[in-house]
C-alpha cells in the first residue's frame, strides 16, 4: 500500500457507522440515517451504470419497485419470507434489466436516457393497474412478530439501521471490487469512447448489460428493504420518475464514477430533503423544494464535477 | 500459407455513393502495405471495412482463412486485427497505463497480468515516465502513439494504422516511422493509410493507390510514384498533360 490515508479514513467511517445510533437515540435522526444509507446504496447502484459505464438511466426506480413488490406480494399472498422475496426480487430485476437493456443499448447517449424514462413509466403504470398487486391503493404488509427472520421490527429502528448498513457495505464492496476488476476498466472505457472500446475487442453491449444488471440487483435489494421498513408500498412511492431523478442527483452531487461519490451525495442530500421537509414543509406549499433546489443549483455551479473532487488528489492539483 | 489477409472484390455503398468499388488485394505476413489516394478516395472506408466498423455490401474478406466480411469490430480484434483511428480516440479520462491495460485485458483476464503487460508495452513506446498521466494531457503525437500502444497490447497479427502521421512535425514523423519499423520487427503485419508521402514511401513494401473508390495502382513505392494514373489522380489532368509535354520535350 502506497498510501495508507484512504484505509484509515475508511476505518474511521466504518466506526462512525456503528456508533451513529448510539449518539442519536431518538427515532427521527435514526430514520434520517436509515434513509441516508438507503439512498447511498441506491446511488452506488446507479453509479455503476450511470457513473462508471456512462449510460444515464432514469428508470432505476423500476428496479426499486420490482424489489419492493416482489417481496411484498410473496409475503402477502403466499406467506413467503421477505428474505426469499429479496432474492426473487433480485432475479426479477436482473431479468428486467436484460429485457430492457438488450434492445435499449442499441441507443446511445440521450436516447438511452429517454428510453429508460419510458420503461420506468411503463412499469409504474402497469403496477397502478394491476389489481393482484394492489393497483393504485398499494399493499399493506402484515404486521408480524418482530424478528430478523420476519424482517420486521416495531419497537426500535435500530435493527433496520444495522440491516441497511450491511446492505450498504455489501454494495460498496461490490462496487469496489468491480472498480478494480476488468469490468471496471471496461465500463470506464465504454463511457470514454465506445468505438475505441470495441476496436480493442470489448463487446460493448455485453458489458453495458453487465453494468445494468449489477445496478438493478443493488437497487432491487433496496426496494425490498424499503417495503419491510415502511410496511406500506404503492407505485408512486416506489417507482416514481422523481425517485429515479433523485438517485441520479445524489450521484451527481457526490461525484460521478467515484466509489464514495454516492455516499457523500446521500449524506448531503437526504438530510437536506428530510430537514427542509420537516422545518419548512409547513411554511406554504413547496417551500422545502425551493430551498433544496437552490442548494442543488449552487453545487452545480460551484462544483460541476461533484463534491467528492474536493477531497480527492486531482482537485489539489497533484498527480 | 503466407497470405494473412485476402480482400476479394469488395464494394461498399453509402446510399447512392459508391465509396469502394470492386477492390481486391492480398496482404502477406510480415509486410508493410501503404494505402494512399487523394481525399475522398475511399481509403478510410476500405480501412473500416477491413476492421468491420462497416460491413461490405459485396465481396469477401478473409483473415487467416476465415471470412470476416460480416464480422464485428470486437470479434475482429479477438481474431488478431488491431486498429487506430484517424481522429484519436484515446480514453481521455483514464491514465496512460489504464489506456494500455484496456488493450491488454483482451488476452490477460487478471488485472495484475494486464498491468504487467501494459507496463512492458508502455516502455517500448516511450511512456515509462508518463504512466500516471491522464491521456487528455498528452500531445496529439503522444495520443496517436498511445492509440498504437493500446492496439499492440491486444497482440494483433495485423495492425491497421489510420493516418498516424497526419498533423505531426518532421521530427515526430521520423519517430513514427521508427515506431512502425519496430512493430514490423515484432512480427506484426501493417496496413498504413497515409497522406504523408515521405513517411510511407521509405518504409512500405507495397503501396495500393485508390482513387474515386477504385484501386488504380498497386506495386512498389517507386513504381507507383511513376504511374501515370496515380499522377493524374493526385495532380489533375492539366498537370499530367503538362508533365507529359515536359518529359517528351526532354526526350
Amino acid at each position: 500500500m502506497k498510501n495508507k490515508l484512504p484505509v484509515i479514513a475508511f476505518l474511521l467511517f466504518f466506526c462512525c457507522l456503528i456508533f451513529f445510533p448510539l449518539v442519536f437515540k431518538t427515532p427521527f435522526p435514526r430514520h434520517v440515517l436509515i434513509m441516508v444509507f438507503l439512498y447511498a446504496t441506491m446511488g452506488i447502484g446507479w453509479n455503476i451504470i450511470g457513473g462508471y459505464a456512462g449510460q444515464v438511466s432514469f428508470g432505476n426506480a423500476a428496479f426499486f419497485g420490482v424489489g419492493a413488490y416482489s417481496s411484498a406480494i410473496l409475503l402477502v399472498h403466499f406467506g413467503i419470507s421477505p428474505w426469499v422475496g429479496m432474492l426473487v426480487g433480485v432475479l426479477l430485476s436482473a431479468l428486467l434489466a436484460v429485457i430492457v437493456g438488450y434492445p435499449c443499448f442499441r441507443l446511445q447517449g440521450h436516447y438511452f436516457a429517454i428510453a429508460t424514462i419510458a420503461v420506468g413509466e411503463i412499469v409504474m403504470v402497469a403496477f397502478l393497474n394491476w389489481n393482484f398487486a394492489g393497483a393504485a391503493v398499494g399493499i399493506y404488509l402484515p404486521i408480524l412478530e418482530q424478528s430478523l427472520k420476519n424482517f420486521e421490527f416495531h419497537t426500535s429502528k435500530l435493527p433496520y439501521y444495522y440491516i441497511i448498513v450491511c446492505i450498504f457495505l455489501f454494495a460498496l464492496a461490490v462496487c469496489y471490487f468491480m472498480e478494480k476488476s476488468r469490468w471496471g476498466y471496461y465500463f470506464r472505457a465504454i463511457k470514454n469512447d465506445p468505438d475505441g472500446a470495441c476496436s480493442l475487442g470489448i463487446n460493448i453491449r455485453k458489458y453495458k448489460l453487465y453494468a445494468f444488471i449489477l445496478s438493478a440487483v443493488i437497487t432491487s435489494i433496496c426496494g425490498t428493504f424499503y417495503a419491510q421498513y415502511i410496511l406500506y408500498i404503492h407505485p408512486s412511492s416506489t417507482m416514481d420518475l422523481m425517485m429515479s431523478i433523485q438517485i441520479c442527483i445524489i450521484v451527481l452531487i457526490g461525484g460521478l464514477g467515484k466509489l464514495f461519490g454516492p455516499v457523500l451525495g446521500a449524506i448531503i442530500f437526504v438530510p437536506l430533503t428530510e430537514l427542509t421537509r420537516v422545518y419548512l414543509g409547513s411554511q406554504g406549499q413547496g417551500m422545502d423544494f425551493i430551498i433544496y433546489a437552490l442548494i442543488i443549483m449552487v453545487i452545480a455551479i460551484m462544483r460541476p464535477q461533484g463534491l467528492w473532487g474536493v477531497f480527492s488528489r486531482e482537485a489539489r492539483g497533484t498527480r | 500459407m503466407n497470405e494473412l489477409l485476402i480482400v476479394q472484390n469488395i464494394t461498399k455503398r453509402f446510399g447512392g455513393l459508391q465509396a469502394n468499388n470492386n477492390i481486391s488485394f492480398v496482404v502477406n505476413k510480415g509486410e508493410i502495405i501503404g494505402l494512399i489516394g487523394p481525399n475522398g478516395a475511399g481509403k478510410t472506408t476500405l480501412f473500416n471495412c477491413i476492421a468491420c466498423f462497416y460491413n461490405v455490401d459485396e465481396g469477401k474478406i478473409f483473415f487467416k482463412g476465415s471470412d470476416i466480411s460480416q464480422s464485428t469490430p470486437q470479434r475482429n480484434c479477438q481474431l488478431g486485427i488491431g486498429r487506430t483511428f484517424q481522429i484519436v480516440r484515446v480514453f481521455k479520462d483514464m491514465t496512460v497505463l489504464e489506456n494500455i491495460m484496456i488493450g491488454a485485458f483482451l488476452r490477460n483476464k487478471h488485472p495484475r497480468d494486464a498491468k504487467r503487460k501494459a507496463m512492458d508495452i508502455a516502455a517500448i513506446f516511450g511512456f515509462a515516465h508518463k504512466l500516471q498521466l491522464k491521456a487528455s494531457s498528452l500531445t496529439i503525437a503522444e495520443q496517436k502513439r498511445l492509440e498504437v500502444a493500446r492496439a499492440v497490447a491486444t497482440d494483433p497479427e495485423l495492425l491497421l494504422l489510420d493516418e498516424t502521421m497526419a498533423g505531426l512535425n518532421v521530427q515526430e514523423v521520423k519517430e513514427s516511422v521508427e515506431l512502425v519499423l519496430k512493430l514490423k520487427e515484432r512480427g506484426i503485419t501493417l496496413i498504413l493509410v497515409e497522406h504523408v508521402m515521405e513517411g510511407i514511401m521509405s518504409i512500405a513494401d507495397r503501396v495500393i493507390v485508390l482513387d474515386d473508390g477504385e484501386k488504380i495502382a498497386e506495386g512498389s513505392p517507386r513504381d507507383v510514384i511513376n504511374n501515370d494514373k496515380v499522377i493524374q489522380a493526385y495532380f489533375g489532368d492539366k498537370y499530367h498533360a503538362k508533365r507529359r509535354e515536359f518529359t517528351t520535350s526532354i526526350q
